[in-house]
């Protein structure tokens, strides 16, 4: 008994049930490495066509006047006219933990009824605790028609002139 | 066996003898052996052995806690259940769903009394379970791991807690979720990711619900059933409950025990009573909230999370959120999993805070935590400005690395401090600072449920709820 059993430790018989032990243990990990795939895969989110998240048409350039900010509650934002004429289309959700910001057209800023954040038209941080800049949505001016691309979030850390759009 | 003499009718023999099908054993033992024989032989009885030692009978070892979150566990799943049968998890319905279960349902608004509250009471019960184990030594040798796993427990309380919350849609379920998981946004680099998927979308919305829906009903109260049957096999495991002494005093060394049967099931019973006649009291009196429906465009003034959170929202107040949502909790967590494996004081196990010297060191951290805590608050939000005065640096510089660094050398001044003038070991500072830690936790917690107004702004709790209910 004691014999035969040194005898598979050191003949050759042992590496091909080593060689299968080593198969077996990989395919289980390879399984369950599948299996964990497939379940992060599956709870991935799921946006619909045509939801938020979709392109939105805000109207034609000039309905909107210069130093004016007009909110769009379907899509979620906000279009912010500068002075010189250009676009910026500033997504609602406070940088903050995510209320939704409403524009205060006395104060001439947005102010976030959750915490106290507070932005001015170009979605700058005027006070915190909102730690970066209102984040934006691109903005496409086809034929004198604004449209904004509400599935494509853009974050800044502040207002850049880059980001404004003319028509 | 059976005693044949008295089933001389067959219809008694016939019945009798289903009966015995189902019980092997007379319904009331009639000697220790059979009591000891019934707990063995029944399968609810049996995670209970069968007898207990006498001292860990006392009411002032567990409070009965742990058997009360088991009993809150199984009101939860009853009313739970009944709740599913109105509860429709869509933005459309949801809501409806809830007004009409309130209004149109016999005892629906009792249900859902009972749902809410037992879920609030549960958490309140779990955290206590888990401070009396910690302040009697239950988590030392060879009780780590079922701390560890009491400690999951008590996470995925919260996560029922939490996924419940949303399930209403109504406005405070909208915005304390919307604030809840805009915590997970400031984990660096897979925060967002997270967050996205947590929520099905880049806000809440109707995947959120669904997502939410599907945690709450199957996989977090599966988790949990699963892991309170290992916790409670762990205990039996470990050797049973810890038995109390009184500090100095060295223990017997012969255990006197008793039966389970009549002893601890009579306990537990009185126990289960009392809780279940308290909530039901309770859930009449008082009903769970419900705001307007959910509205994405309007956000309330202030908008907090739920109230467990509300500690972790005051702290966000005062640090950079890195700090506040991900390294403080962190770090307090990775300090509760790794304290059986560095804390191995044995001689205290079953003693109240370890010795007479623990209990004054401890009654001290409170006090000084119940002080200095609002006080800090108040420093902060009128003095403290550390971005104003440190403009040069980048805000989680000076609002968060900075304050933090200061916080933790105000801990370790305390502890070098409490362990100098008590002569104390490094089991009993610890202690001491855990309890400093957890008064400022629960500071935080009561000034951010009564003393946070509208823009999140200091005040009185009246002041809070009048502006509140004129808004
Ligand atoms: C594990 C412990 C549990 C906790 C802590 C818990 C907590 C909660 C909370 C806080 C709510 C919100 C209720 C409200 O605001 O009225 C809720 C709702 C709900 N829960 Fe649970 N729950 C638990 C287990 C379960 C189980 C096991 C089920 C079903 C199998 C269930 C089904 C429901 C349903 C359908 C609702 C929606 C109805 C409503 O919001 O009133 N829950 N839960
Ligand atoms: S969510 Fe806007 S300030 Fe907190």
């Amino acid at each position: 008994m004691a014999d035969e059993q040194k005898q598979t430790k050191l003949g050759s018989n042992p590496t091909r049930r080593d060689f299968l032990k080593l198969i077996w243990t990989g395919l289980g990990v390879l399984a369950l490495a599948e299996a964990g795939g497939m379940a992060v895969a599956f709870s991935l989110p799921r946006i619909a066509e045509g939801e938020f998240g979709g392109v939105v048409t805000a109207g034609p350039v000039d309905d909107f006047p210069r130093n004016s900010v007009t909110p769009f509650n379907q899509g979620r934002f906000y279009l912010s006219r500068l002075e010189d004429g250009g676009f910026l289309a500033l997504y609602r959700k406070c940088t903050h933990l995510g209320c939704a910001v409403p524009w205060e057209p006395t104060e001439g800023r947005f102010m976030c009824p959750c915490h106290a954040s507070a932005f001015d038209a170009k979605g700058n941080v005027l006070n915190p605790p909102a730690p970066r800049a209102m984040d934006l949505f691109p903005v496409l001016i086809e034929d004198g028609i604004v449209k904004v691309d509400t599935g494509t979030v853009i974050q800044r850390d502040k207002f850049d002139p880059s980001q404004v759009v003319y028509p | 066996m059976a005693d044949s003499n008295t089933a001389s009718q067959p219809s008694t023999r016939f019945v009798s003898r289903v009966w015995r099908s189902i019980f092997r054993r007379p319904l009331v033992p009639r000697s220790d052996r059979e009591r000891k024989l019934m707990v063995l032989d029944s399968l609810i009885l049996h995670i209970h052995p069968s007898t207990v030692p006498e001292k860990t009978l006392q009411l002032s070892l567990t409070w009965g806690l742990g058997g009360m979150a088991a009993i809150l566990m199984t009101i939860l799943l009853v009313t739970g259940v009944m709740l599913m049968f109105a509860y429709t998890p869509s933005p459309a319905q949801a809501y409806n769903d809830i007004l009409n279960l309130q209004t149109n349902v016999w005892f629906g608004q009792l249900v859902r009394n009972l749902h809410h509250w037992s879920g609030n009471a549960m958490l309140v019960v779990a955290f206590l379970h888990m401070l009396r184990v910690f302040f009697t030594g239950g988590f030392r040798e060879p009780r780590q791991f079922n701390w560890i796993v009491g400690i999951t427990l008590l996470l995925l309380t919260v996560g029922a807690n939490f996924t419940g919350y949303l399930l209403p849609w109504d406005q405070l379920a909208y915005w304390a979720v919307t604030v809840g998981t805009g915590l997970v946004e400031y984990i660096p680099l897979v925060g967002k990711w997270i967050q996205t998927v947590i929520l099905g979308g880049p806000e809440v919305g109707a995947a959120t619900l669904l997502n939410f829906y599907g945690l709450h009903i199957a996989l977090i109260p599966i988790a949990m059933l699963s892991l309170m049957s290992y916790h409670f096999w762990r205990i039996r495991k470990d050797g049973g409950v810890v038995i109390p002494r009184v500090p100095d005093e060295p223990g017997e060394q012969k255990v006197s025990r008793v039966t389970t049967i009549p002893h601890l099931v009579l306990r537990e019973l009185v126990v289960a009573l009392v809780l279940i006649a308290a909530i039901l009291l309770f859930s009449m009196a008082v009903n769970a909230p419900l705001e307007e429906l959910a509205n994405p465009d309007v956000s309330p003034n202030p908008a907090k999370a739920p109230w467990y959170f509300l500690g972790i929202q005051e702290l966000l107040l005062h640090f950079h959120p890195l700090v506040a949502a991900l390294v403080i909790p962190t770090l307090t967590l990775g300090a509760l999993i790794l304290l059986p494996y560095f804390d191995a004081d044995l001689d205290s196990v079953g003693v109240w805070f370890r010795s007479y010297k623990g209990r004054r060191m401890a009654l001290e951290a409170a006090m000084i935590g119940l002080v200095g805590t609002p006080l800090l608050v108040l420093a902060d939000e009128f003095v403290i400005d550390f971005v104003g005065w440190l403009p040069s640096l980048p805000t989680l510089v000076s609002n968060g690395l900075v304050p933090l660094a200061m916080v933790l050398l105000l801990l370790i001044g305390f502890y070098d401090w409490m362990k100098k003038r008590f002569a104390a070991t490094n089991c009993e500072t610890v202690q001491a600072t855990f309890v400093l830690l957890l008064t400022a936790f629960i500071v935080l917690t009561i000034v951010g449920i009564w003393f946070r107004g509208p823009g999140m702004a200091l005040m009185w709790p009246w002041d809070v709820s009048s502006a509140v209910v004129g808004h």
